[in-house]
């Protein structure tokens, strides 16, 4: 008989699928495409006809608890949309760009996708081929066990420097050896009522505004949950946000600066003596190196490069370090600056040299029950092939941890040849012109000679338009079977299938079928079904099994460091090469990083190159989040466009005064690299005149295909070079300077 | 009963996610833009010092049936059940307005 893992179970009144009211309803879990990286629990309604007609959130689901914002419950609007890609299409190398597909079968497109990498394997050997996704829906495992049986080491994602998720997660597993998310009750069915539960006192909003996205597995309403059961927030931010109006502090950050104020808070720690001395002597290692390098940044100084005043930096210190207990809920903002690395490692030290690690309503280690940092399938790359992949020689932290290729090293090699020459590449719904691709002009000149290029989405994107030369339909969630055991805290959660539209196949069949023909002995599971089952083999439970007892929470134990569940060896303490939490870290000095935080300058920036001042006087972040849309998906939704129909650049009202723009004004936003064009809105939310704040990922579906959908004129990463940190992790999407002035007539 | 229910809205926790809207739209197939709720903004504005009035709250219109359907069979009205921030609470009136005096900000709306 199978052991079966220990897990805490919910009680359900009904089966995993049951009818009601003529319909039948599916309980599940969600995970993109379309829309989002968390997996809420979900009732999927469908007719006798198998039609979705209707999405609800399971009030059985501890996770969201009933609740889902508008992307799920618009759920049925995105599968049945008109524009969605129902069969696999073709056309040929030189038609790339133009509208001409040829609709074509499954067994043709994988017979022709078969032959031609089997092919360019033989010649140029499996290494010139890239696999890249978008961001973290459900294509990792599948994708990269496609890319290492193949015998690619080249699997990521084209985005300069990394810039998403990983550098928190590789930082956090580099110095401390394992990632680390704030406690909100997520580790226990019963939630805020378990007896070891306890509520932060204070939650520090770091580059995040979780109540519109999250990423981590957060569910960011669990912060108004909070607030509500008495916990204080604090903002790092440089707009005024609904979280923001409601802090007990409100710290308007210049876009780009986040180490510096970070060290300027463990400034005030130390030298005012209020940090933990029993968790720094016990489980920490450098905190004397750490005090030394903090001295570099008093709070004064801090305040000239943060523009934040003095008085709240210190005054944010001393309360974050004075809580019962404090932890911090980072996003996105942390990772999108050059040197991204020191930044996640100076916010972090915050949260251990106080001893808010590992205890309740402090910060806690996400429970796995499947590695997923490590894709799937590293084994089947031989020594030789590994040491093919691009960007690990210059930047030698991407040993550890995730095994993916360097992007800006990707794009320089496509450019040169050097060390060997590309000549295919693979996309799983990833959209790189419109959405994550710095420079998106030097990525498309990079990829438009590649030999052969393969793209699998829901919908034609710019990307695909660009560049495709075969397309294969991938289905949304409700369409697959699936698990949701990904990034952040895992619980034991399937994704269940209810309908079929067109064609179109999972992420995870395409790369079975297709993976089974290029390497049939990496892929020895007769359906997707058996393939999960072996994955979660080690837990005791089937697919279908699991489907039925789901959603499964492994047991959570808090102050594991002390108990000795951290480490391989069941020795106290954390799993580094010290045993301790590493301030002073030995990887980062392995790999001839400083081993200490630091601050740099963004650069461009009013700091690094104030001579460009005068031209472009505005401090642009990107990327802020609205409920609708997620990256470059739902502009072709129409309820969900009806929220957001223009890509809006927010302006405050004094540089509105100045520059003579009213509400409505189309602008070009302009900088030494490029421009992009955007809809003003004039507010005060941006807290100092002199930010400005835009949208990212825009193209217009109803626009001309041959026109890449209009895309050319609207990405923001026109603005932005394929230019990484010093690690290989890092890049500055959310921090440039910038001019804005009126598109003409015509334009 | 008609007329003795409604929906208590604690819009100080209110945080404009368009969930109820978005919800009721799908619930009775309303057209785009049209719904049974509507989220209205006040603000952002500074009022002093550190103080912005930044508020959202949702209101009722005639397309609001409570969701009959879905009451009589026991269930809360979908934008109370999706409401992200749970600050809706679906009730008999006189429970509901009872509740009115425990703080301020807060609406109630007999429907």
């Amino acid at each position: 008989m199978d052991e079966k893992r220990a897990y805490v179970f919910v009680d359900h009144d009904k089966p995993w699928r049951y009818e009601e009211d003529g319909l039948t309803v599916t309980r599940g879990s969600a995970w993109s495409g379309p829309g989002c990286h968390l997996g809420c629990g979900v009732k999927l309604y469908t007719d006798e006809e198998g039609a979705l007609v209707k999405v609800e959130g399971d009030r059985e689901n501890p996770f969201n608890q009933g609740r889902l914002c508008i992307r799920c419950l618009d759920l049925p609007e995105v599968v049945y949309s008109d524009r969605r890609l129902l069969h696999p299409m073709k056309r040929d190398r030189a038609d790339r760009g133009k509208d001409v597909w040829q609709r074509i079968s499954w067994d043709e497109a994988y017979d022709e996708i078969e032959a031609r990498l089997k092919d360019i394997r033989e010649r140029y050997g499996a290494e010139s081929v890239l696999f890249m996704q978008g961001t973290g829906r459900d294509i990792a495992t599948w994708i990269s066990r496609l890319a290492w049986s193949y015998g690619s080491p080249n699997y990521g994602f084209p985005l300069s420097g990394l810039a998403c998720y990983l550098p928190r997660v590789s930082g956090m597993y580099s110095t401390t050896g394992s990632f680390w998310v704030c406690d909100c009750s997520q580790e226990f069915p019963d939630r805020y009522d378990n007896p070891e539960y306890e509520v932060p006192e204070v939650m520090v909003l770091w580059g995040n505004n979780p109540i519109v996205s999250n990423s981590d597995g957060f569910f960011g309403h669990w912060v108004v949950d909070l607030m509500k059961r008495g916990m204080e927030i604090m903002v790092v931010d440089p707009r005024m946000t609904w979280l923001g109006r409601r802090a007990a502090l409100q710290l308007p950050i210049r876009p780009g600066t986040d180490a510096a104020l970070a060290l300027g808070m463990l400034n005030v720690i130390v030298n005012e003596d209020l940090y933990d001395h029993d968790f720094v002597d016990k489980w920490t290692y450098g905190f004397d190196k750490l005090a030394e390098r903090v001295q570099d940044y008093p709070p004064g100084k801090v305040a000239n490069i943060t523009w934040i005043p003095e008085e709240k930096i210190v005054q944010a210190a001393r309360r974050f370090a004075t809580a019962e207990r404090a932890c911090i809920q980072w996003g996105l903002a942390v990772d999108m600056t050059r040197e991204a690395l020191p930044a996640i490692q100076a916010i972090a030290a915050l949260t251990q040299i106080t001893g808010n690690i590992d205890r309740p309503g402090g910060m806690i280690i996400p429970p796995e029950i499947l590695f997923y940092g490590g894709g799937f399938g590293a084994d089947l790359l031989s020594d030789e092939q590994t040491a093919k992949r691009i960007g690990l020689e210059k930047y030698p932290l991407l040993k550890f941890g995730f095994a993916t290729l360097q992007p800006d090293e990707m794009v320089k090699q496509m450019e040169t040849g050097d060390p060997y020459a590309l000549h295919g590449m693979w996309m799983q719904t990833t959209n790189p012109l419109a959405c994550m691709g710095a420079d998106p002009d030097r990525f498309y000149n990079a990829a438009k000679d590649l030999d052969f290029i393969v793209g699998v989405d829901l919908f034609v994107t710019p990307t695909i338009m660009a560049l495709a030369d075969y397309v294969l339909p991938a289905a949304t969630y409700p369409e697959r079977d699936g698990l949701r055991i990904g990034d952040g805290p895992q619980r034991g959660e399937t994704i269940n299938k209810v309908c079929q539209v067109g064609e179109c196949k999972s992420d995870m069949e395409i790369n079975l079928e297709l993976g089974r023909r290029l390497n049939p002995d990496a892929w020895p599971w007769a359906d997707v079904k058996e393939m999960f089952s072996s994955i979660i083999g080690e837990t005791g439970y089937s697919f279908d099994e699991l489907r039925e007892i789901a959603p499964a929470y492994p047991q959570y134990v808090y102050r594991k460091h002390e108990k000795g569940l951290m480490r391989p060896d069941g020795q106290p303490g954390f799993n580094t090469p010290t045993g301790r939490i590493e301030l002073w870290s030995t990887q980062y000095a392995g790999a001839g990083l400083d081993p200490l935080p630091y601050f740099e300058e963004p650069e461009p920036g009013p700091g690094s190159t104030p001579e460009l001042l005068d031209e472009y006087p505005l401090v642009l972040t990107t990327g802020a989040r609205n409920w609708g849309m997620f990256h470059s998906e739902h502009r072709n939704i129409p309820r969900l466009r009806a929220l957001r129909p223009d890509p809006i650049i927010e302006v405050h009202p004094d540089t509105a005064l100045d520059l003579e723009l009213r509400d409505g004004d189309w602008v070009w936003v302009e900088n030494q690299r490029g421009r992009a064009k955007r809809r003003v809105q004039v507010t005060p939310v941006l807290l100092d005149p002199r930010f400005c704040s835009t949208d990212h990922a825009w193209w217009l579906p109803e626009e001309d295909p041959e026109d890449l959908f209009g895309v050319r004129d609207l990405a923001i990463n026109n603005l932005v070079p394929w230019a990484c940190g010093k690690s290989g992790f890092g890049s500055n999407y959310k921090c440039m300077l910038v001019k804005l002035y009126k598109v003409e007539d015509g334009e | 009963m008609d007329g003795k229910y409604g929906i208590l809205v604690d819009y100080d926790w209110c945080t404009g996610c368009h969930s109820c809207e978005m919800a009721c739209q799908m619930e009775h197939g309303f057209p785009i833009g049209q719904s049974g709720v509507q989220v209205c903004t006040m603000g952002p504005w500074l009022i002093e010092g550190e103080t912005w009035q930044y508020d959202f709250a949702p209101i009722f219109g005639d397309q609001c049936d409570l969701c009959a359907d879905r009451t009589a069979k026991g269930e809360l009205p979908t934008c109370v059940h999706h409401c992200q921030a749970n600050c809706m609470t679906y009730g008999p009136l006189d429970e509901l307005s009872a509740l009115l005096a425990d703080h301020r900000k807060q609406t109630l709306y007999a429907l």
